[in-house]
């Protein structure tokens, strides 16, 4: 479980991207954040898998002791591709398992698995500039799962992505749930947060203004669906 | 403490392998601006000067060792200005389960080998140019030498390595270049002596590094004794550099 109590991040410029956020994840479900572009979204990503500090606030890993504990338990696929432009397919794999300290062995095995599940087993030598975007997007997320993370955190994995990329990606997260993986995933894609979360967080200028699973959001808002929630919540917050 | 050099390695294992694709173009282009200072200065303007009555291609070669390695080390690690700012690669370090020192040493003995090999090719073209090289008649003048150069290596991997992780553009990070590296590599000694610079230059001139390492290069590559005092700041300079380094790494958000 992760355990976020009275999380804030204020910026230099004194701009507050995320104000006194508190909930929990439990083990084994898929939990959405969402909300407008600058919600807070990606900050509150970038803060749970320690890539930026707290201003003020806590996140607690249960079972983690300490930073480097975390790491090793977690998965993260950024907004960005942010391969190493001047290494090939398999050698940016082959450096993430280097870094999470797997054998030889397990690193080749692993790595040949992930790519024939992706489809990508003839690119391992190529560039990986050479790659169309929804092959980097898929390239992006197994090489967060190399080391088998017990949490996967992704941030809008599926933007930009043509529909047929986008329903494979939504494939690979429902099943990577089956394997008991917990996935934190933003998004501002409703329809994929109703299709993949178990529970969704929408935030709105840092603060979160609610938190259920879709069906009790669209039952507790009166909505049809979670587009209405969303469009119905963000009123409601006086924005625009 | 394996863990730990385990992760210096894949980090290094990274740069290396990067090199080994472009070896031959690094090589290439490393012997152009040494083959320039030693036709012009060496070979050219050299030949109508004597330095306390050696030749001044003798006296110039330490210079160019000094300069080059500081040039090549900085140089060499800038591309993490990149991996931080542009392709944001530098995160996968930042997720890994790894010391943030492991990062930090891997990076800069990636830097160091490369202003090793151009070092190395220095010397000889430097031996082409008819250059006698005294550190090479005896083992410990040889080892100090080397010692010297790396040292010098590892100080300026480090400043480019704060550099890369402070700034925020390519064109802050070349006017690093412009007003740090290129007078440091006039001034500091490399292609005169520091004795002929006004009191007040000379006090400054001679508390940079590239000055020590000039002074004890030169004083080994003509079999003179050297001043510990110089090598005892280089390694001040080093400790500093490399825990100024790591400091930065662990800020970058």
């Amino acid at each position: 479980m992760i355990r976020i109590k009275n999380l804030c991040k204020v910026f230099k410029s004194n701009k507050v991207a995320v104000d006194d956020l508190s909930f929990d994840v439990n083990d084994g479900e898929i939990f959405g954040l969402l909300g407008k572009n600058g919600a807070g979204k990606t900050t509150t990503i970038r803060m749970l898998t320690l890539q930026t500090r707290p201003t003020s606030g806590e996140i607690i890993f249960e079972g983690a002791a300490d930073d480097l504990a975390v790491k090793k338990m977690i998965g993260v696929v950024p907004q960005h591709i942010n391969f190493d432009q001047d290494l090939t397919v398999g050698e940016n794999m082959e450096l993430h398992a280097r870094l999470h300290h797997l054998n030889r062995q397990e690193q080749r095995q692993r790595i040949h698995e992930l790519l024939e599940y992706i489809e990508l087993g003839n690119v391992v030598n190529d560039d990986v500039r050479s790659l169309s975007g929804g092959m980097k997007r898929r390239l992006l997320i197994v090489r967060a799962l190399i080391h088998r993370p017990h949490i996967l955190f992704l941030d809008e994995p599926t933007v930009a992505l043509d529909p047929q990329v986008r329903r494979k990606i939504w494939q690979l997260i429902k099943q990577l749930k089956a394997q008991g993986v917990t996935i934190v995933i933003t998004t501002h894609y409703i329809e994929e947060a109703e299709q993949l979360c178990d529970r969704t967080a929408f935030l709105s200028r840092g603060k979160l203004i609610a938190l259920d699973s879709p069906a009790n959001l669209c039952r507790l808002n009166n909505a049809a669906n979670l587009e209405d929630v969303f469009i119905r919540l963000i009123e409601d917050d006086k924005i625009d | 403490m394996i863990r730990l050099i385990e992760d210096i390695c894949t980090v290094f294992w990274r740069d290396w392998i990067v090199l080994k694709r472009r070896l031959t173009k690094f090589i290439l282009s490393r012997m152009v601006a040494p083959i320039l200072y030693l036709v012009a200065f060496g070979y050219g303007l050299g030949r109508s000067i004597s330095v306390e009555g050696g030749t001044y291609i003798d006296f110039l070669v330490p210079g160019i060792l000094a300069l080059n390695s500081m040039n090549i080390s900085f140089n060499s690690i800038t591309p993490v200005h990149a991996e931080r700012v542009y392709h944001k690669s530098l995160e996968e370090y930042i997720l890994a389960p790894i010391a943030p020192a492991a990062f930090v040493i891997g990076k800069v003995l990636a830097a160091m080998l490369r202003s090793f090999i151009s070092s190395a090719l220095i010397l000889v073209l430097a031996m082409l140019f008819g250059a006698s090289l005294q550190p090479l008649s005896s083992p410990v003048a040889m080892v100090t030498f080397l010692l010297v150069l790396l040292i010098n290596s590892a100080i300026f991997a480090g400043l480019g390595f704060i550099a890369a992780m402070r700034i925020n553009t390519y064109e802050e990070m070349s006017q690093v270049n412009t007003y740090i590296l290129l007078p440091m590599s006039f001034l500091c000694g490399t292609f005169f002596k520091t004795s002929t610079l006004p009191d007040t230059v000379r006090f400054v001139i001679e508390l940079l590094p590239l000055t020590h390492t000039s002074y004890l290069l030169r004083g080994l590559g003509t079999g003179n004794e050297v001043s510990v005092s110089s090598i005892v700041v280089l390694m001040i300079y080093l400790a500093i550099v490399l825990s100024m380094s790591l400091r930065a790494f662990n800020r970058v958000e």
